[in-house]
């Protein structure tokens, strides 16, 4: 089931949703229905086409957002009492780092998670030098997040997540408008992070690069689910759901025109 | 975003004052706020006969009341600055404060109660002007009004970036809510003093990108051929029954402070 062999041996799914709905404030629906076992230490692709739900999704494991229906995290209910201590376990990092970052210095930003979690100031510094460490950004504990280029700018996002130490690590479209090289780096980095990871994403070459999972979402509702292979392997599921299996391989400039759209 | 709802002034509804040209509406808003506040002190005839359309505008209006009278609350700060008035106008004593001793007079509390009375009719007619036009037709009224076009270009921008910043400010507060976590046995969020400065470091980044921000959008217009001069398409004329009409309710204004003081 695991890939990278992360996570305990243990038969509590990392993330539990059942019958998870979630209407916007104007009415549309934005989850209509979701149930997904994740255990732990899978490394699970959310496939969709823009508004299927998938950011709705990730900031309902989060508690940004808060639905109908259940969410367990490691066994522990999602509810207002448990949010705090979930955000703790559930990492989430933004499709735009810009909306992640808001310290005037990386390591300020990276230290706000485990400052907030109430660790002694040492401890904080030496989680926070050991994320941007894990994710090759150490020597730029100094520098102003916003003048980072992008890829280095979802390093720090990532170690903004890691220095709280969570079990699991939700990430919002983490490849959007990443130069080729940046995006091939950021996948090597996440499939090093001993984590249970779930990401929303456009990108099928990822997806099948990274995932030992594939959950297709489509108009809030969950089509697809199943090992990488076999559902990047199922065109017409793809095709229906305003996926184009025929990008997978293709060369990344077509990647990034259909990813940007 | 739950920002633009903060912002938005504009309220929906099929209604003659909606529909009504926005130049009209703001000229005979203006030109009826002038009426109001020329109502001598405790002359509550006048008052009260200025209010009279004002009821009947907002009735015509169809906005919600709650909303109409929730929006004119704003009229409250006017009446802390006249405050002072209820002590030290000379007047017979009506009321005294119990610890200061202070007198409250006769004098000053009537002309306590006429600022608030013309200020919250004021604030009335202003919320009824914003809440029936959409801003960038309001903007352009303004415009068509030969108002500086410097100063209606500053306003365009403040509303249209407003939304922006704040949509930015609000994804900010998300991500910092997404990490403000507890782990057991520790009390989390620190001290008062550490979120103070979180939240000072918050609004300092939020400015810093505002102001890349505005280059950002500067270049943008240069490179579309700006020269400091708004273009637009051609106003329509206005329409005669809509400009009548206005005419008629501010006369009626200018009528009722002639009356009372024949």
């Amino acid at each position: 089931m695991s890939a990278n062999g992360a996570g305990p041996p243990d038969d509590t799914p990392a993330l539990r949703l059942r019958g998870v709905r979630y209407d916007y404030p104007d009415g549309t629906s934005g989850l209509r229905g979701v149930d997904l076992d994740i255990a732990s230490g899978e490394l699970v692709a959310v496939l969709g086409p823009n508004g299927a739900g998938k950011s709705t999704l990730m900031r309902l494991l989060n508690g940004l957002i808060r639905g109908e229906g259940s969410i367990e995290v490691l066994g522990e209910a999602l509810t207002d009492d448990t949010v705090r201590s979930i955000r703790s376990r559930v990492g989430l990092l933004f499709s735009n780092p810009d909306d992640q970052l808001f310290s005037p210095t990386v390591l300020d930003d990276v230290a706000y998670g485990p400052l907030h979690q109430g660790l002694d100031t040492d401890e904080v510094l030496e989680r926070s030098r050991a994320a941007l460490a894990e994710v090759g950004m150490a020597a730029y504990e100094d520098r102003t997040p916003h003048r980072l280029s992008l890829g280095e700018k979802k390093r720090v996002a990532i170690a903004t997540v890691l220095s709280m130490r969570p079990d699991i690590l939700v990430l919002d479209e983490p490849t959007a408008s990443l130069a080729p090289a940046a995006r091939h780096e950021l996948i090597e980095l996440l499939r090093e992070l001993p984590l249970t990871q779930l990401f929303a994403t456009h990108d099928l070459a990822m997806a099948g690069d990274l995932a030992n999972r594939v959950v297709v979402l489509s108009d809030g509702l969950v089509v697809g689910d199943g090992p990488t292979e076999e559902v990047l392997g199922d065109a017409t599921l793809l095709r229906e759901h305003g996926l184009e299996p025929e990008l997978h391989g293709r060369p990344a400039s077509v990647h990034s025109r259909q990813g940007l759209g | 975003m739950a920002a633009a709802g903060l912002l938005e002034r504009y309220h929906a509804r099929d209604s003659a004052i909606h529909r009504a040209d926005a130049r009209v509406k703001l000229v005979a808003a203006l030109a009826y706020i002038f009426a109001i506040t020329a109502t001598r002190e405790g002359d509550w005839t006048a008052l009260a006969l200025l209010a009279l359309p004002v009821v009947i505008v907002v009735l015509a209006s169809r906005l919600p009341l709650r909303l109409v009278l929730g929006r004119a609350l704003i009229a409250i700060p006017f009446l802390l600055v006249a405050a002072p008035l209820l002590f030290t106008r000379p007047g017979e004593t009506v009321a005294e404060l119990p610890v200061l001793g202070w007198t409250v007079s006769d004098e000053g509390a009537i002309a306590v109660a006429t600022i608030l009375g013309k200020s919250w009719l004021s604030v009335i007619v202003a919320v009824v002007l914003m809440a029936t036009t959409e801003a960038p037709v309001l903007l352009r009224a303004l415009r068509a009004l030969r108002l500086p076009r410097l100063l209606v270009a500053s306003i365009e921008f403040a509303y249209r970036y407003l939304f922006v910043v704040a949509d930015e400010a609000a994804r900010m507060l998300q991500a910092r809510s997404s990490r403000s976590a507890s782990i057991e046995g520790r009390r989390a969020g620190r001290t008062v003093r550490w979120r103070a400065r979180v939240a000072g470091n918050l609004v300092g980044t939020l400015f810093v990108r505002s102001i890349e921000r505005s280059e950002r959008v500067h270049a943008a217009m240069l490179a579309r051929g700006y020269d400091g001069e708004q273009r637009q398409l051609a106003a329509p004329r206005v329409a005669r029954t809509a400009a009548l009409t206005a005419a008629v309710v501010v006369l009626y204004g200018c009528a009722v402070q002639a009356a009372v003081r024949l």
